[in-house]
């Protein structure tokens, strides 16, 4: 059991003062694999929190991110997936599934993971599954009006993922789970 | 010095050695009953109390021995049938001895032995004993015989309930005699630094302090005598005490005494004395520290109230704070050289004090404020670092105690106390403030606290006159000014009017913080107002208000102006992101010319200011993405903007950067909705032109570097070919995507082809996914047969 955080888009200060409480109070040292996030944090402040939650952080770059250095996008393997990360704005049209699907290709992934929209969504395709966590602070966007504050965590067990969103909802951190398989003939998750 | 103390040890050993002499032989006399045996070696054994070498820590231990000695010698006394004589007579017989110091002792130890007897009133001989006690004037044989008295007396004295009261005994004999023995101590006491030369003074002092409990040992007492009940206390205890400790007029004893008082008698006392009490202070000598006396007495009074509500009304019914207050003032005011750091001591005491035992008045709290400020008017600035974090506890005090800002806001004197900061100190102040608000999760809902807030902070939001920004540490500022920002998003009010009054004024002290400022709080104040306009949005007509209603219009002239402000800085990439973000809501709200002007901006930007080309792949996404989303263009507006984007995507200077944003504009001519463009024509001519790229780049390459280039970016332009085909973009046919598989193929495939495994996996993923559409049957299977390959 290998568990990633998946997290992003907490435009903090520019959107947002910080993380709410209740999700604060969830994330807690030593327990966290990896993390990966999607960008626009958008200080350091959040970048050495999220170090001090787990050592293996990888981020791709937003477009409001301080530090420049961050990649736009990145590969990496935990377990039997292979996963690709990548902020969003860079793929056109914003938060379109078809277009999502083309860069999954093209960085040869199993999951892909990214934000920009601010919106949670779990699209499994032909060639795998994407993932959006989400905003973790409910930041302003132009996409929709009300952002739930959100979070994804991953429970990598050999072909097997399960994503754990968190979403919270009038005040109270509400769960789902949804549940993917990657067959081992095909290179691609069903 | 040192030959000093070895003489000490030297007289001290024969001192003890005298007394074990003596001792051996009175033991010798108990023994064989010999009184008379007895009194003789016991007066000699006093004897060596007589000595004025010892130091009192030295004389302490010799003073010990001889009252082990003593205690044989009483029991000694008690057994009258032992030596035959009767009380009266023994108490006669022992004055007899030749020297008054060893009288003395005997004497009290008879007294002890004859009260126990009850054939005379207690009263009567404790009375003897400490007047005769008055024939020893040296200080410190004084100070240790009356001591002994007391301890001797300790268990008989006529208090309410015990053996000893009677007709002619009462407790006020009790009170009386330890009132008497407490003066003549600590009138010795005192006497004891007139003794000696100067240059020993310190050494002095410290010998003094430690005899202190001695005479404070007497105050314990009349604490614990059962008797003495509140009348008591105030009409006599009290006022005969405190008669002494000013009188005395030592300050050793002053403080050490008040001190004693305090602590020593009930919480409920102080509460009903705390008139006089306090009426001790102003005439104590001005080098006692009195502020230390009286914030102890208030750290009592405020754990006294925190143990029990039903406390409470008391100390409303006392005045305890108006008491107290004035109390202080009248310190202040009487101690004219008394330090800064002093005197807020004492008010921070007074506030801890008020919050804990009136934490409703605030009335009260901002009365101490403002007392501390008519203190420190008279200081201009504060230079003491010590009297800078008295400040800073006084005006922390109240934060935590309501844990909500807004309370203390409230507090009329609050900013001015700030004021007196240093610059320095006045910005940590104003970091705790924000952080109290961010750690309580409080939200500032009215126009007029924010305004207040911002006085507090104004440290924080721009550069006081004189103060140079360049001097501080740039991660400090940074932390700083990320505190604003995210302190920005806590100026809340559900009501669009009220909200836009409390944008107008963050905006009013934002825009005066400078350049260095402006990138930090803009973006915040740019998105708490488009939030506003998004909840606008749904509101259709005017709102009834004496002023002008919020209106999103309203609130994008505002936002204009405030992205403007970042051309000071200047801040060019971060202007364009706002400007587009505002071009959205823009779009949102239905308002056309708006939207048009902020693109216009982004794009005057992009043109003049945004010179890197990094910076420049970026922005034109920004751009392509955000027009992509724009449905309130009428067409000739639409076509402007498409064809400047266009050109600019064509003009990066990379050709990859070149040949991708002018795929991803393809996206401009096609849009998914319903009432969306989708004009295949115009998507299909971009990316025929990106190919056209593409294949630039590959002979640049052939020519460059003698191999060949990015084949990726066909495959990129195929996997768009296939987007639009799937959409139904009628101009894009199969054969055309079959074209372009066998174009990449043999590009994939010449001799000056680098093997790259990125574009290999790329395509086989690709033509998978046309095969997987191949095989989903349907329509889409249909349509995906047309590709061969």
């Amino acid at each position: 059991m290998v568990l990633v955080l998946a997290i992003g888009d907490l435009h903090i200060p520019h959107r947002a003062p910080d993380l709410p409480p209740k999700f604060k109070s969830m994330l807690v040292p030593g327990k966290i694999q990896h993390i990966i996030c999607t960008g626009n944090l958008c200080i350091k402040e959040v970048h050495d929190y999220f170090k001090s939650l787990c050592p293996d952080l990888h981020i791709t770059r937003g477009e409001y991110d301080e530090d420049y250095r961050y990649p736009e996008n990145k590969t990496l393997t935990i377990g039997q997936f292979k996963l690709g990360i990548c902020h969003g704005h860079q793929v056109i049209p914003w938060g379109d599934l078809d277009s999502l699907a083309m860069l999954q290709r093209q960085l040869d992934v199993d999951i892909l993971v990214t934000g920009h929209t601010h919106q949670f969504k779990a699209y499994k395709h032909e060639g795998g599954v994407v993932i959006n966590p989400g905003s973790a602070t409910g930041a302003y966007s132009s996409f929709t009006y009300d952002v739930n504050p959100s979070f994804v965590l991953m429970d990598i067990d050999g072909l097997r993922v399960v994503v754990y969103v968190y979403e919270l909802i009038d005040g109270e951190v509400k769960v789902d789970k949804i549940d993917f398989k990657k067959t081992p003939t095909t290179r691609s998750a069903h | 010095m040192l030959n000093g103390i070895d003489d000490e040890e030297k007289w001290l050993a024969e001192g003890i050695a005298g007394i074990q002499h003596n001792a051996f032989y009175m033991h010798q006399a108990l023994d064989s009953n010999n009184l008379r045996e007895a009194l003789k070696y016991s007066a000699q054994m006093l004897s060596e109390l007589r000595t004025s070498k010892l130091s009192p820590h030295k004389y302490y231990e010799l003073y010990m021995r001889a009252f082990d000695e003593l205690r044989k010698l009483e029991m000694f006394f008690k057994e009258d049938s032992k030596h035959g004589v009767s009380v009266i007579d023994l108490y006669e017989l022992v004055q007899h001895a030749g020297n008054i110091l060893p009288r003395l002792y005997l004497l009290c130890t008879v007294g002890s032995v004859y009260i126990k007897s009850k054939e005379a009133p207690a009263k009567e001989v404790l009375k003897d004993l400490v007047e005769m006690c008055r024939g020893v004037q040296h200080p410190i044989r004084g100070l240790f015989l009356r001591s002994y008295l007391a301890q001797i007396s300790r268990d008989k004295l006529p208090d309410i309930g015990s053996e000893y009261e009677g007709d002619a005994d009462t407790v006020m004999d009790a009170v009386e005699f330890v009132l008497q023995n407490f003066t003549e101590m600590n009138k010795l006491w005192v006497q004891m630094q007139h003794q000696g030369p100067g240059r020993f003074r310190e050494k002095q002092e410290k010998e003094r302090s430690e005899l202190r409990d001695l005479v404070g040992k007497n105050l314990h007492v009349l604490s614990q005598i059962e008797g003495v009940d509140l009348g008591i206390y105030k009409e006599t205890v009290l006022t005969r005490v405190l008669e002494q400790v000013v009188n005395c007029k030592d300050d050793l004893a002053q403080y050490y005494l008040m001190d004693c008082i305090i602590q020593v008698f009930p919480d409920e006392y102080h509460l009903q004395t705390l008139e006089t009490l306090l009426g001790a202070c102003p005439q104590l000598q001005p080098t006692v520290d009195v502020k230390t006396v009286l914030s102890r007495l208030m750290d009592r009074l405020s754990n006294y109230a925190a143990s029990s509500e039903d406390v409470l009304p008391e100390f409303l019914q006392v005045e305890a704070f108006t008491k107290l207050s004035n109390a202080i003032g009248k310190v202040i005011e009487a101690q004219v050289d008394m330090p800064a750091v002093g005197a807020i001591t004492l008010y921070v005491s007074l506030l801890t004090f008020t919050l804990c035992v009136h934490p409703d008045r605030l009335d009260y709290v901002d009365q101490v404020l403002g007392a501390c400020v008519k203190k420190l008017y008279n200081i201009p600035k504060l230079e003491d670092s010590r009297a800078m974090k008295q400040v800073v506890a006084l005006l922390s005090a109240p934060l935590e105690k309501y844990n909500d800002i807004v309370t203390a806001l409230t507090l009329s004197n609050y900013p001015r106390v700030m004021d007196h900061l240093d610059n320095g100190t006045n910005k940590v102040m104003a970091m705790v403030i924000i952080q109290s608000i961010m750690k309580n999760n409080t939200f500032i809902s009215t126009a007029h606290k924010v305004e207040v807030l911002f006085e507090l902070i104004k440290g924080l939001i721009k550069d006081k006159d004189g103060a140079d920004v360049d001097e501080l540490d740039e991660e400090d500022f940074k932390d700083e000014q990320n505190s604003v920002a995210r302190l920005i998003h806590m100026l809340y009010n559900d009501e669009p009017e009220e909200m836009l009054k409390i944008i107008c004024i963050v905006r009013k002290h934002t825009m005066a913080g400078g350049p260095k400022r402006l990138p930090f709080t803009v973006p915040s104040l740019v998105f708490s107002a488009l939030r506003l306009v998004w909840r606008l949005q749904g509101q259709e007509g005017d709102i009834v208000g004496e002023e002008v209603p919020a209106t999103p219009k309203k609130i994008f002239q505002l936002l204009t102006q405030i992205i403007e402000a970042l051309s000071a800085v200047p801040s060019p990439e971060l202007a364009l992101r706002l400007y587009l973000q505002c071009a959205e809501a823009a779009n949102g709200c239905d308002l056309e010319l708006v939207a048009y002007e902020f693109f216009t901006q982004a794009f005057v930007l992009y043109e003049e200011e945004i010179a890197d080309s990094k910076a420049q792949v970026t922005a034109i996404h920004l751009i392509i993405g955000t027009l992509q989303r724009m449905n309130v263009f009428g067409v000739e507006n639409r076509d402007t903007m498409t064809h400047k984007t266009t050109g600019y995507s064509a003009r990066l200077l990379k050709k990859p950067d070149q040949c991708r944003a002018v795929y991803a504009c393809s996206h401009l001519f096609w849009v998914d909705d319903q009432d969306g463009i989708k004009d295949g024509e115009r998507v299909l001519l971009c990316l025929k032109r990106a190919l056209r790229i593409a294949n630039a780049a590959q002979q640049m390459a052939n020519v460059a570097r003698g191999s060949s280039g990015p084949v990726i970016l066909f495959v990129e332009i195929l996997n768009k070919y296939l987007y639009f085909f799937e959409k139904g973009n009628q101009q894009i046919t199969g054969a055309a995507i079959q074209d372009l598989i066998e174009l990449i193929n043999t590009e994939m495939q010449s001799d000056s082809a680098t093997p790259d495994t990125a574009s290999d996996a790329f395509l086989a993923s690709t033509l998978r996914y046309i095969q997987f559409q191949k095989q989903k049957g349907g329509v889409m299977g249909e349509k995906f047969e047309a590709i061969k390959f």
